[in-house]
């Protein structure tokens, strides 16, 4: 009979679902970063002069930037001048539909079971797919169309809504933000672009889906989402990562804006390459995602799953600019085997009568270290603000550790701001009593970690929510113990 | 059904079980009782598969099979029940779906296909007003924010779900006031046939009183120590356990 010590070690080391690399052709620009670098970048995108112009912008903010150092694990070395900062499969002329995307491709997302044909899309989930560098489909773009939706790669966007992009672009993360911001800046490869009009409520989930396949390259993308007045949408974003004993670097913007009365539901899972459970290999997820409240009574709600990654540390934020504005954090971040997790939020309270709502939920099992970082900022003018924060740490085994840092501080009397905190283990007891109704120790823990957080799940749309469980128990296999 | 010969079992590193003998056959209801800390709820651990209790010696046959080499999960789709004498909370996770899973799994150990949704939930509903659960407490999660009799009821309300061939209550009445205790003896009652068992461990006669027992055994340090019938549990109502443990030193000192 197996303990449940054995089980649970089983699950933590359960292999990568999504390992697999795809055979394709690539065009790749020269390892090393500096201005050619860049320019090549800016010049195989055929992208106008004001574009490069903020890329070199970027670049310079970079050069005088070091690497923080206040992060709660050991900053891995990066040599960023070994990555090649461009990937793409080799295609010259420019993709107008599915048909013409190369089907080995296709044949990939279709492994990821990513519903990038119009059948799925049909279901109401209209996709932009990333493959390494660009971006390579984008469904139902006709329907939206005709709602005045923008939604393509951020590529297509330089080229065709320039007034859009050059208005918003950076208004949001600034080209000099952080280190990996300024990076993303300077080499970003593409990503996802959506606007959508005033009075306009997006009739399905937009979703973009991102692949890193090549080697020794890092992913870049840049999305950015504007929410005009009295407008809704929910972006979905996923991703994945061939199996490679060398870490990649994947440091991805995301910016935000909602206007008066807008709401943006922003929800990810993320699922990258998260390295062997010896810790070699896997993705370096640094990621800066912040959202503004620009408008009155606007609202933005982060939603994440983060099971992949080697390191995830990114803090998704939100300006409540507006009176009235709604910021809101859902997390659930699980780590395993020798993963780390430093995640958490920032809220700024500037409006009067802000409110935020900040839900995290670690989950460490094997060796692993997951960290909560908040930080909530009331300013003076943000009179009756109102936070609500609940972080809670589940425990599965004893070699793993969960860490708490909130930041408050608040500079108006009248806010009221309320934090929880608790930690616990998955107990035997619980285990025993499910197995005693006869469920295995592996469904177990499973039911156990969906139950806890469900709160979370239950804020994804329907069919993010049943893969999300789905990633979480398979995770989780072998992990109990 | 249930033959434990000679059962010894130790948990860190201390005996506790000191050589059980007890045979429960096909519609018996056998009542457990004992002064506290004399092992019952070790008696269930074990029976039950806890991982902590190591069987030392003896052996435990269910229905023809070895218990004791079956995990935990197994011995409870083979029909075997514990009601626990302190049911554990599981947040978010909903009474009902978790007694969906446990059904369908005990299910497909028997090689039976899922329950389809519509007929769990008849099953629900039946079983429900047939332990007189109440229905809001179905849909919360699990035993969370409970009331110690509420989840003792709940207790009853799985055991009537997942019909299993031989049932042991864990002092499932203490902590019940004479109302609730009746509702749960009576839900008890009304599952009792020719081919299922129980064994019940309660402190107190006055279960028993709504529970008719074949048969009595008194517990006492990790042993049984006397058989009866119902009659048995009467004399100890009355007379406290005393006049027995100093039967059960007396014969030691012979
Ligand atoms: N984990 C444990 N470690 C050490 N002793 C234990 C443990 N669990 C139970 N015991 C001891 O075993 C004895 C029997 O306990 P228990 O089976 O709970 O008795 P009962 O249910 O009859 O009150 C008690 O002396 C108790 O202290
Ligand atoms: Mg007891």
């Amino acid at each position: 009979m197996r303990n449940s010590n054995e089980i649970i070690d089983d699950i933590a080391n359960r292999e990568y679902e999504f390992g697999f690399t795809t055979d394709i052709e690539m065009e790749m620009a020269p390892v090393g970063l500096n201005e050619d670098t860049i320019r090549f970048i800016s010049a195989k995108k055929e992208e106008p002069q004001w574009m490069l112009e903020w890329r070199l912008k970027g670049f310079q903010a970079f050069k005088k930037m070091q690497f923080p150092k206040w992060q709660h694990f050991e900053m891995p070395e990066l040599d960023l001048q070994k990555l090649s900062y461009y990937a793409a499969p080799k295609k010259k002329k420019q993709l107008n539909s599915l048909d013409e995307v190369d089907p080995e491709l296709l044949a990939t997302f279709e492994k990821l079971g990513i519903p990038i044909n119009e059948q799925k899309a049909l279901a109401g989930v209209a996709v932009d797919v990333v493959f390494d560098s660009v971006s390579v489909a984008t469904t139902f773009k006709e329907k939206l169309h005709e709602l005045g939706i923008i939604f393509c790669s951020f590529g297509e966007a330089v080229r065709t809504h320039p007034d859009l992009v050059k208005k918003y672009l950076g208004t949001v993360v600034p080209h000099s933000d952080n280190i990996f911001a300024a990076l993303n800046a300077a080499v970003f490869s593409d990503g996802s672009f959506v606007y959508i009009p005033k009075g306009v409520r997006c009739p399905m989930e937009l979703s973009t889906y991102f692949r890193i396949n090549a080697e020794n390259t890092g992913q870049f993308e840049r999305t950015l989402i504007i929410a005009d007045d009295n407008s809704y949408v929910s972006y979905l974003e996923g991703c994945t990562a061939p199996k490679r004993d060398e870490n990649q670097l994947h440091a991805a913007v995301v910016e935000l804006v909602a206007m008066e009365h807008a709401e943006i539901k922003y929800s990810t899972v993320q699922n990258w390459y998260p390295g062997d459970k010896d810790g070699n290999g896997g993705i370096y997820n640094f990621v800066t995602k912040r959202g503004i409240c620009k408008g009155n009574s606007s609202k933005i709600s982060w939603t994440q799953v983060e099971t992949g990654s080697a390191i995830t540390w990114k803090y998704p934020s939100v300006i409540l600019q507006g009176d009235d504005a709604e910021g809101e954090f859902y997390s659930v971040a699980v780590t395993r085997n020798k993963q780390i997790a430093d995640t958490g939020t920032k809220i700024y309270h500037l409006g009067r009568n802000t409110r935020s709502r900040i839900i995290s939920k670690g989950i460490s099992a094997g060796h692993s270290d997951n960290t909560y970082r908040g930080l909530v900022q009331v300013g003076p003018r943000a009179a009756n603000a109102r936070n609500f924060t609940q972080c809670d740490s589940l425990l599965i085994g004893d070699r793993c550790g969960a860490h708490t840092f909130p930041y408050i501080e608040s500079r108006n009397s009248t806010a009221t701001v309320e934090h929880e905190a608790t930690t616990s283990k998955i107990g035997e007891d619980q285990i025993f009593y499910l197995n005693q109704r006869g469920i295995e120790t592996e469904k177990a823990v499973a039911l156990i970690v969906n139950g806890y957080a469900q709160e979370v799940l239950n804020q994804l749309p329907m069919e993010f929510a049943v893969e999300a469980r789905k990633l979480l128990s398979i995770t989780l296999e072998g992990s109990v113990g | 059904m249930l033959t434990i010969k000679n059962l010894h079992a130790e948990v860190d590193g201390k005996q506790i079980l000191k050589g059980i003998n007890l045979e429960i056959k096909k519609g018996e209801m056998h009542a457990i009782m004992g002064p506290n800390g004399s092992g019952k709820s070790s008696l269930s651990s074990v029976l039950a598969g806890r991982e902590n209790y190591t069987v030392t010696q003896g052996e435990v046959i269910f229905e023809g099979k070895n218990l004791l080499d079956m995990s935990p999960e197994d011995r409870a789709r083979e029909g075997l029940f514990m009601a626990f004498q302190y049911p554990v909370e599981i947040p978010g996770v909903s009474n009902l779906h978790f007694l969906k899973t446990a059904l369908n799994e005990i299910r497909a150990y028997h090689s039976l296909p899922a329950m389809e949704s519509k007929e769990f939930l008849k099953l629900t509903k039946e079983k429900q007003q047939l332990v007189d659960f109440n229905a809001n407490l179905m849909n919360r999660s699990l035993n969370e924010g409970f009331s110690g009799g509420e989840k003792k009821r709940n207790e009853v309300f799985q055991l009537a779900m997942l019909d299993p061939k031989l049932a042991i209550l864990d002092e499932t009445d203490s902590g019940l006031d004479i109302d609730a205790l009746r509702i749960v003896a009576a839900g008890v009652n009304k599952l009792r046939s020719a081919d299922k068992a129980f064994m019940v461990i309660t402190h107190y006669q006055r279960l028993l009183e709504y529970i008719v027992p074949d048969f009595v055994h008194v517990l006492y340090n990790g042993q049984i120590v006397k058989t009866g019938t119902k009659e048995l549990a009467l004399e100890l109502e009355e007379k406290g356990y005393d006049w027995l443990k100093e039967e059960v030193h007396q014969k030691e000192s012979v």
